[in-house]
């Protein structure tokens, strides 16, 4: 019963808010509405015993991923006029990406289905009162499914590389602060000292 | 200093450390506030704190009405009126000091031929109203009566330097 | 009459409904009001100590008018604060000025419940406890940079700008570092981290961890050194510059409450949080929550003394600090610890086998 009223007040705040985050006029508010659906969907997961998943969920996306889109977000101008003029144009087009979302969603709900999956891909699932899911999915994913585990690994990396060469420019005239140098410097190589008589100035 | 050492004192944090050993000796040295309104710090003989028009020690007041302070007064905060007083002699009807306006700069002290005007030791006269800090004669001839013995060791204390 | 109408009270109370939902309700409700209400004691406090100390090791008084030594300044101040008017910038977005504030509030208790202060005395025992923490305290975040959204106003804007990119920073070598603490202990567990025995050559090897995870919290806390959100001298108040009353207040609280949990959270991971330290049984017959107070306190104390002692960095320096010093010796410094433990069988579920 109570765990019934939670389910329905996640599920519905997640699709209200998701609702929200295409709806809003402020992309500002979009991102926001956008976090509290993140945190919704972590709620969900708590309720089906994977709260490592929720919290990774919430540390990943919420605590890294939204910030870095607000931060984006609230730097840009975004002239609502412009924004909507293309609005008609675009809209069949877009009718047609959803619409094909759609189809694949209900043909997948309609055979849905573990049978076809070959067995020995499939691990059976670990009783959670003794292990808990971070040790469950810990065996799972540096066990039987290391090398995917690693490749998704090694294209996030490739990714980050590919990022990073395609923005950074090395810009000659920067100048910038080199502080191993600074550090090294010694009082003693750089400073003199001098007492001056009073009335002979400096030679 | 080789390598070894600045990276090994680097990583070790040795200059950090010193700096907290010098703030944490701090707390035991003696405190250096004064405890304001019960304690004191001592002022200058020429302090330049609240003004004060003098009286000579017969009880004849001292200004002349020269107006030389309010043709000094850099803020403008002075307004003199003046009228020869039925004995022929020349005195203000009206000697006013928006104190709102007033730099507390001394120069109609210094202007003053016959140390009438002065600037006395007192700085506490914080007001809840604007209206109290326009001072008129009255005011500023019983800040006078109040203050003249240390204006006048003030006065002559800073003889010497003027 | 009054007599029935008792009855019917306790009537409704042990009633089925009530049993099910409003009694556990309620007890949870005692249970949490157990931990704010001495926190909320304690924030004041903290304000008050902060004062004092710096007071000291700037050679000064602090306050010391209101109570004896000044001890109901921050009573003081907080009728103050209620007392004056909430304005809010006719530019500001009215909803998102209004919840930032109260949600940095809300998160910083909100960790709390996972924080153990004695054998047992926690409110959620909960199996991911570090991972929820950390999850809190990247939310932190948010309430920084809405406030300086929603001000509509340039300073408060660079406040909440800088602190997004200071508290994703420093969160990564943050992550590295409670990698580290559960490759010695094994468990997400608060309560088993703490209960976790090391020899003395594994805490050593997580001394380098715990200076990475304080100067982090610095950080994370938006505290001095660190302090470049707020950054007085050249954002005249940061992200809180367009704030009063209490939703200064609540900012307020909500930074020093964030303080007192970085304490906690450092005192559980690195210090043994109720443990007698050093091991030592005879200190063992004073309580356990003094001995967690005792270190929060140090800690601080600790946060506090910084302030007194180091100056505001630059940002290119913070971000240095942050994505060059930290994260590499913190990754490196993790995969030689894996690399020791494993040598020696220390890794958890390697004892046994």
């Amino acid at each position: 019963m109570i765990e019934a009223i939670f389910f329905y007040v996640f599920s519905a705040v997640l699709i209200g808010s998701a609702a929200w985050v295409i709806s809003s006029r402020n992309p500002v508010h979009s991102v926001l509405a956008l976090i509290l659906a993140f945190f919704n969907a972590a709620g969900l997961f708590v309720m089906l015993g994977a709260e490592f998943l929720a919290m990774i969920m919430v540390i990943v996306y919420v605590g890294a991923v939204a910030v870095l889109f607000l931060f984006v977000v609230m730097m840009l101008d975004i002239d609502f006029v412009k924004l909507k003029a293309g609005l008609v144009k675009n809209a069949f087009v877009g009718f047609i990406v959803g619409g094909v979302l759609l189809a694949e969603f209900v043909w997948m709900y309609l055979r849905w289905g573990m049978s076809q999956v070959t067995p020995h891909v499939m691990m059976p699932t670990p009783d959670m009162a003794q292990v808990n899911n971070t040790q469950a999915l810990g065996m799972v994913l540096y066990t039987h499914y290391v090398y995917l585990f690693q490749i998704s690994g090694l294209i996030l990396l490739v990714a980050m590389i590919g990022a990073i060469t395609l923005t950074h420019r090395r810009r000659p005239d920067n100048r910038t602060q080199k502080v191993a140098i600074q550090v090294a410097r010694n009082p003693k190589d750089v400073l003199k000292v001098e007492k001056i008589t009073s009335g002979s100035g400096v030679h | 200093m080789s390598f070894f050492d600045r990276t090994a004192k680097s990583f070790l944090l040795v200059e950090i450390v010193k700096g907290f050993a010098l703030t944490f000796s701090y707390i035991f040295r003696p405190k250096v506030t004064l405890n304001y309104p019960f304690e004191k710090g001592p002022l200058s003989p020429r302090f330049r704190g609240e003004h004060a028009l003098r009286r000579y020690p017969n009880g004849e007041e001292r200004c002349i009405a020269c107006k030389l302070c309010e043709a000094i007064c850099p803020a403008l905060a002075i307004t003199i009126e003046a009228e020869p007083r039925d004995d022929g002699s020349r005195r203000t009807t009206r000697y006013d000091i928006d104190m709102t306006k007033c730099i507390y700069c001394g120069l109609c002290q210094e202007a003053c031929p016959v140390d009438a005007i002065v600037e006395g030791p007192n700085f506490e006269f914080a007001t809840e109203t604007r209206a109290e800090l326009y001072y008129n004669k009255d005011k500023l001839l019983a800040n006078g009566d109040r203050w003249e013995a240390q204006l006048a060791a003030n006065i002559e204390a800073d003889a010497p330097y003027r | 009459m009054a007599n029935s109408v008792t009855e019917q009270i306790q009537g409704l109370w042990n009633s089925d409904f009530s049993v099910a939902y409003v009694q556990p309700t309620a007890f949870a409700g005692l249970h949490v009001l157990e931990f704010v209400v001495p926190l909320i004691i304690a924030v004041a406090y903290l304000t008050y100590a902060e004062r004092k100390v710096l007071a000291a090791m700037q050679m000064r008084q602090g306050p010391n008018v209101v109570g004896p030594f000044g001890l109901l300044q921050p009573l003081a101040d907080g009728l103050k604060l209620l007392a004056k008017e909430t304005i809010i910038p006719s530019g500001a977005n009215r909803g998102v000025f209004l919840f930032a504030p109260m949600l940095t509030f809300l998160l910083s208790l909100v960790a709390w419940a996972v924080i153990p202060v004695n054998a047992g005395w926690v409110v959620s025992n909960i199996n991911v406890g570090v991972l929820y923490l950390f999850a809190i305290s990247s939310l932190g975040v948010y309430g920084i940079l809405m406030a300086g959204w929603a001000s509509n106003s340039r300073y408060a804007f660079l406040g909440g700008l800088r602190s997004a990119a200071q508290m994703v920073s420093y969160e990564v070598s943050m992550g590295f570092v409670l990698v580290s603490v559960l490759l010695t202990t094994g468990s997400l567990n608060l309560t088993a981290i703490v209960d976790a025995q090391h020899p003395f050559w594994v805490s050593l090897m997580l001394f380098p961890m715990f200076i990475v995870f304080v100067i982090s919290a610095l950080a994370e806390t938006n505290r001095a050194p660190f302090d470049l959100p707020e950054g007085e001298s050249e954002l005249v108040g940061g992200y809180n510059v367009e704030y009063s009353s209490m939703t200064f207040a609540l900012f307020f609280l909500g930074e020093y409450s964030n303080m007192i949990l970085m304490s906690g959270m450092t005192s559980v991971l690195f210090l043994g949080a109720w443990l007698p330290p050093f091991g030592i049984s005879a200190l063992a017959v004073v309580p356990g929550f003094i001995w967690f107070a005792l270190k929060v306190c140090f800690v601080l104390f600790v946060f506090i003394w910084t302030r007194a002692t180091l100056p505001r960095f630059r940002y290119d320096q913070l971000m240095r600090l942050g994505w060059k010093v930290f994260l590499p010796f913190t990754l490196v410094w993790l995969v030689f610890m894996a690399a020791v433990l494993l040598y020696n069988h220390a890794l958890p579920g390697m004892q046994g086998g």
